[in-house]
């Protein structure tokens, strides 16, 4: 908040210059003349961009587009006409009619100087300096031809501060031009890094010079990437390869939902490296610590490289690839006559690609011929697609990350965004400090990004949908909502305005525990914007009454007009890298790809001509039902693509029971987890690294994942291994490639319809995407509604499934942390991440733990009506009185033992979010 | 220096409850903190690190920001200061005037490098350029009290009458 205060002015001036650069960027331009040549640009540029953008040279280092320019490293020095000294081009902007010289005797001259100053106190050990080759001030030392010092004096000796696992920092290479500190401030906004000390003795260092580790830092890179003098390393990366000696491949992070692109340095078959593009596509050249230090598992021993299968004895031995996928086709085969095609269900993958999930459905719907096919999406975002197909038609992220900065007011609501989706906390952070936008969180916890927050509404888990209609009724009652929107675009409002009615602040404040001012407050600066975006995740969507909080939000954005408009709309945050992408190619029990439902026979005809097979026209079940099915008995084989339902399903123990039961259980992964521990058969596929194909990010961005490095031993990517066991199974299934898949999916799906790789090589493609030529769709629903007008529907709240009592007198809520992801099957094997996030820690409130007589780390016994686990507890007051928070991920402790498989009526979805606990210190 | 050489500082109660005074009065002003750390090294004679902490949780700022102004500024010390503060000047004007010869004898005399206290913390000793008082040159300061026109032979006598 301070930070707010202190740059009001500033922002609103900056919000300004932006709002000039919005309308700028579109059509006026203006002249000016760079060395005598005429060149058109918008206004809002700086000299410096406007002759970056046209090949002009100008030295610079203290500049990088991801961050505001400071001008202090005093190079990109041009003359302008009428003034009489050198012009720092990275701080001024162009104006109509400016002449600009660059790179005269005169300016070059000061460079020179300049730079002989930066050498002079510069190592100059580049040939054995990680960066050589690969930095900015050497590049710059060759084209000035600065060969030595030339002012020799005293030197710096410097500290080399390495107490982390991920960041190297030599401060005698620093040349303080700042960009790290810019970044941890202003991109990342951890603030860990700042300038000690003063004159000569300046440097950049940590607060009291202590360890990375004790302080906000999230190991994100980010500051690396942007050093441009080789002070900055990425430490488990030293000495691995020199830069021209590896070859750069561009894919997609195959962590969160993001989808940030990354190039892979590859030497010798391994990952020796990882970058990103400055200042282009979705995560402008920002990583995460999971995206850079986070993909030592391609190569890690423990992958599985070869099919086994389990003996008589319990055992797993190694088979031919032959054997085990006629093991598989024969077993199938035999369930199928006997029990019939519906007591098969397979269980597609968020973390494969587009072509492999798209052949999945087909796989499980004109080879086995059942519409049994679900994935993890009915764990995370399930509700979000029954809930916003029925009031907007789409159930996806309605704006693209760009959008951020065009906003004014961002709600964010059971999403902890800069743990999650850190990338796009990233954004939302410097929008917050760069333009002033304003943040209202909604969350049990103190999560990283309230800090930026201006208003923090903390209320207690499952309350969500009565502050959301509490919020409604102010906005109604103030007459901030928009009725020209209401009118027009939408129906059913005189039907839903009676729904809210009921939700006074007093009432909702009662509810929720919210502080009643703070909503009052919260519901003026949401009503009263210009723009505003809604981000919400899990927190919203893993609740019993799940599907009525994504109703609840999209009624508050509609009810305000706040949809359809750059900078104005409801976003739910994709947690996987492809979850987006799978439910999109209809991995989902009622839809074929495309979202067309499986029941409309036209739209099946279409398939079965394309498939030459007749599908199933029943809806299948979903990945909840299915471990019911196999528990009961009528589900005698599940087929796994890349999941670990042991960990990430509700109520573990019940999940072991029923994986016991089935005569067939086939897991393909490319370890072995702890669902593939249950399986007959094992089947090793291709991680993101090792195949070609495409991942569709939260935004709807479709995306190429291409191949790197080679598959361990004799694992197959995983859509060559469905083609091969379809054809063992008389169903004929040839691809030369990835591409031919993705051809077919375009021909049946028409939000894919103009999506091809060829374009995709050119550039990333948003969906709704329909014809060749389509430039895709960056913002949904600006004319019309995808089901035309939106739909109000009125929702009410209903409490969780499962209330605190005496016996369980705690609510505990699940998550995930920042440098562990899912069930840790990649994180796992990354030494870092785990020296980082070691053990499973539970959250508990300050006077809940004094009463309990808990102090921090001891080991606490967390009890459900379900299980129990142990785990080392983390008291602080971040936490709301009569919470627990814990993350899912560890294997030694987890979380999901204790949660309740209470499902959504409509979504199916379990209730993750709320269960009622026991603490006890052991 | 290095701060992970320095001795470990464990705040006393009192100067716990004067450190939150301090900062309760300020909270919630622009440009807290300056003041702040002022006032701390005053009370308190220094500003150790755990004071830093508090005064940046306290006031909901990063801990690098407060480190960054502690360290920048000469006037705060996060080593504890003697009961009796010297501040000789190095500026342009007192160094050509013999500063250098001044700061020397009160080296010798006390047995400290600039920048350190005495063992019994009864003096410490720094070093500072320019007071603006150029015309008086060369000055030193003791206790917020200046000396003009200081020679090198008298300079032991002034530190010893003025103790406090």
């Amino acid at each position: 908040m301070p930070k707010i205060n202190s740059t009001d002015k500033a922002a609103k001036e900056v919000k300004e210059k932006e709002a000039v650069k919005i309308a700028g960027s579109s059509n006026t331009k203006i002249k000016i003349y760079i060395n005598n040549k005429a060149i058109y640009t918008s206004p809002d540029k700086s000299i410096l961009e406007a002759c970056l953008e046209n090949n002009i040279f100008i030295p610079h280092l203290c500049f990088d587009p991801r961050l505001k320019p400071q001008g202090t490293c005093r190079l990109c020095i041009v003359e302008v006409e009428g003034i009489p000294e050198a012009v720092a081009s990275c701080v001024t902007n162009v104006r109509e009619g400016m002449k600009i010289k660059t790179n005269t005797p005169h300016i070059n001259e000061l460079v020179r100087i300049n730079l002989e100053l930066i050498i002079s106190d510069h190592p100059l050990d580049c040939m054995t300096c990680e960066s050589c080759s690969n930095c900015a001030l050497q590049d710059l030392a060759y084209i000035y031809d600065v060969k030595d010092v030339t002012y020799k004096g005293k030197i710096h000796e410097k500290k080399v501060l390495e107490d982390n696992p991920f960041i190297f920092r030599d401060n005698e290479k620093c040349i303080l031009c700042g960009r790290c500190v810019r970044m941890c401030d202003n991109v990342v906004g951890a603030s860990a890094i700042g300038y000690a000390g003063r004159g000569f003795e300046c440097e950049i260092i940590p607060a009291f010079e202590q360890s990375l580790k004790n302080t906000d830092c999230v190991f994100c890179s980010n500051c690396i990437s942007t050093c441009p003098a080789g002070a900055l390393q990425p430490k488990p990366y030293i000495g691995k390869a020199r830069i021209w000696e590896v070859k750069k491949i561009q894919t997609v992070c195959p962590y969160c939902g993001v989808g940030c692109v990354i190039d892979l340095h590859i030497k010798n078959n391994k990952i020796v490296n990882v970058s990103s593009e400055i200042g282009k596509h979705v995560n402008r050249g920002n990583l995460c610590a999971k995206g850079k230090f986070g993909l030592d598992f391609v190569s890690s021993s423990e992958r599985i490289s070869y099919p086994m299968i389990k003996t008589k004895e319990g055992k797993l031995k190694k088979v031919s690839w032959g054997k085990a996928l006629d093991i598989v086709s024969d077993k199938l085969a035999a369930i199928k006559k006997k029990y019939g095609s519906d007591s098969i269900a397979i269980l597609s993958s968020a973390k494969c690609t587009n072509e492999e999930n798209f052949l999945m459905s087909k796989f499980a719907r004109a080879v086995v011929g059942t519409n049994n096919i679900d994935h993890c999406a009915r764990l995370c975002h399930a509700s979000t697609v029954t809930g916003l197909i029925q009031t907007f038609g789409s159930g996806a992220m309605t704006n693209s990350v760009e959008d951020i900065k065009h906003s004014d007011v961002v709600i964010i609501i059971g999403s902890n965004t800069t743990e999650t989706h850190p990338v796009i906390g990233y954004e939302i952070i410097r929008c917050v400090q760069e333009y002033g936008l304003k943040i209202i969180v909604i969350d049990p916890r103190n999560i990283p990004i309230t800090r930026y927050a201006t208003i923090h509404l903390k209320q207690k888990p499952g309350t969500d949908i009565a502050i959301i209609l509490g919020i409604m009724k102010i906005i109604y009652d103030k007459g901030l909502y928009n009725e020209e929107f209401i009118d027009s675009r939408a129906e059913d409002f005189d039907k839903f305005s009676k729904c809210f009615s009921a939700y006074t602040a007093e009432k909702v404040a009662e509810i929720s525990g919210v502080d009643k001012q703070s909503l009052i407050e919260a519901a003026k600066i949401y009503g009263s914007a210009k723009n505003a975006l809604i981000f919400y995740a899990m927190g919203i969507t893993q609740h019993t009454c799940g599907t009525d909080n994504v109703i609840a939000l999209a009624d508050l954005a509609m009810m305000t007009g706040n949809i359809g408009r750059k900078g104005a709309g409801v976003n739910p945050l994709r947690g996987q890298n492809n979850v987006q992408g799978a439910c999109d190619m209809g991995a989902l029990p009622d839809m074929l790809s495309g979202y067309q439902g499986v029941e409309n026979d036209n739209i099946r005809l279409e398939f079965e001509n394309k498939w030459g097979k007749p599908l199933p026209s029943r809806k299948g079940l979903t990945v909840t039902e299915i471990i019911e099915g196999a528990s009961s008995g009528s589900i005698k084989a599940i087929y796994v693509m890349g999941e670990n339902l042991m960990l990430s399903d509700p109520d573990i123990l019940h999940v072991a029971e029923a994986l016991e039961k089935l005569e067939l259980f086939v897991v393909q992964d490319i370890f072995l987890t702890e669902t593939g521990e249950f399986a007959d058969v094992i089947l090793p596929g291709a991680c993101f690294a090792e195949k070609e194909g495409t991942f569709t990010n939260t935004d709807r961005r479709v995306q190429r994942v291409r191949k790197a490095v080679n598959a361990p031993g004799s694992a197959l990517e995983d859509w060559k291994i469905i083609c091969i066991l379809s054809n063992k199974m008389g169903y004929s299934m040839n691809y030369n490639n990835t591409a031919e898949i993705m051809d077919e999916i375009a021909s049946l799906t028409p939000i894919y319809g103009g999506i091809n790789y060829e374009r995709l090589e050119r550039r990333a493609l948003q969906w709704p995407c329909r014809k060749y030529g389509d430039p895709g769709t960056s913002i949904l629903h600006t004319k019309n509604f995808t089901r035309g007008k939106g739909r109000f529907i009125p929702v009410k709240y209903t409490p969780p499934a499962e209330v605190v009592n005496e016996k369980y007198p705690y609510i505990l809520t699940t998550g995930r942390i920042l440098h562990q992801f899912h069930t840790m099957t990649m994180t796992g094997k990354v030494k870092g991440l785990n020296e980082i996030a070691p053990s499973n820690l539970v959250q508990i409130n300050t006077d809940d733990a004094k009463n309990l007589g808990i102090k921090n780390r001891d080991r606490v016994k967390v009890e459900s009506r379900r299980g129990a686990v142990t785990a080392l507890s983390l008291v602080n007051s971040k936490i709301k009185k009569g919470v627990v928070f814990m993350p899912f991920h560890y294997a030694d402790s987890p979380a999901n033992v204790l949660t309740n498989p209470a499902l959504d009526p409509e979504a199916k979805i379990p209730e993750f979010k709320v269960c009622a606990v026991s603490l006890k210190k052991i | 220096m290095r701060i992970a050489d320095l001795p470990r500082y464990e705040l006393q109660p009192e100067e716990v409850k004067r450190i939150d005074e301090i900062i309760k009065k300020y909270k919630g002003k622009k440009g807290a903190l300056i003041p702040i750390l002022q006032k701390i090294q005053k009370d308190i004679g220094f500003i150790p690190v755990e004071a830093q902490r508090k005064v940046a949780k306290m006031l909901g700022i990063p801990e690098k920001d407060v480190y960054g102004v502690s360290t920048f500024y000469s006037f705060f010390s996060m080593i504890p200061r003697g009961r009796n503060n010297i501040r000789a000047c190095l500026g342009t004007a007192c160094f050509v005037k013999g500063g250098k010869k001044i700061v020397d004898r009160i080296i010798k005399e006390l047995g400290i490098e600039p920048g350190q206290t005495t063992a019994d913390r009864e003096y410490s000793l720094q070093v500072n350029r320019c007071f603006g008082a150029c015309g008086l040159a060369p000055i030193i300061v003791i206790n917020d009290k200046l000396y003009q026109k200081v020679n090198p032979e008298e300079v032991i006598g002034i530190i010893y009458s003025c103790k406090k």
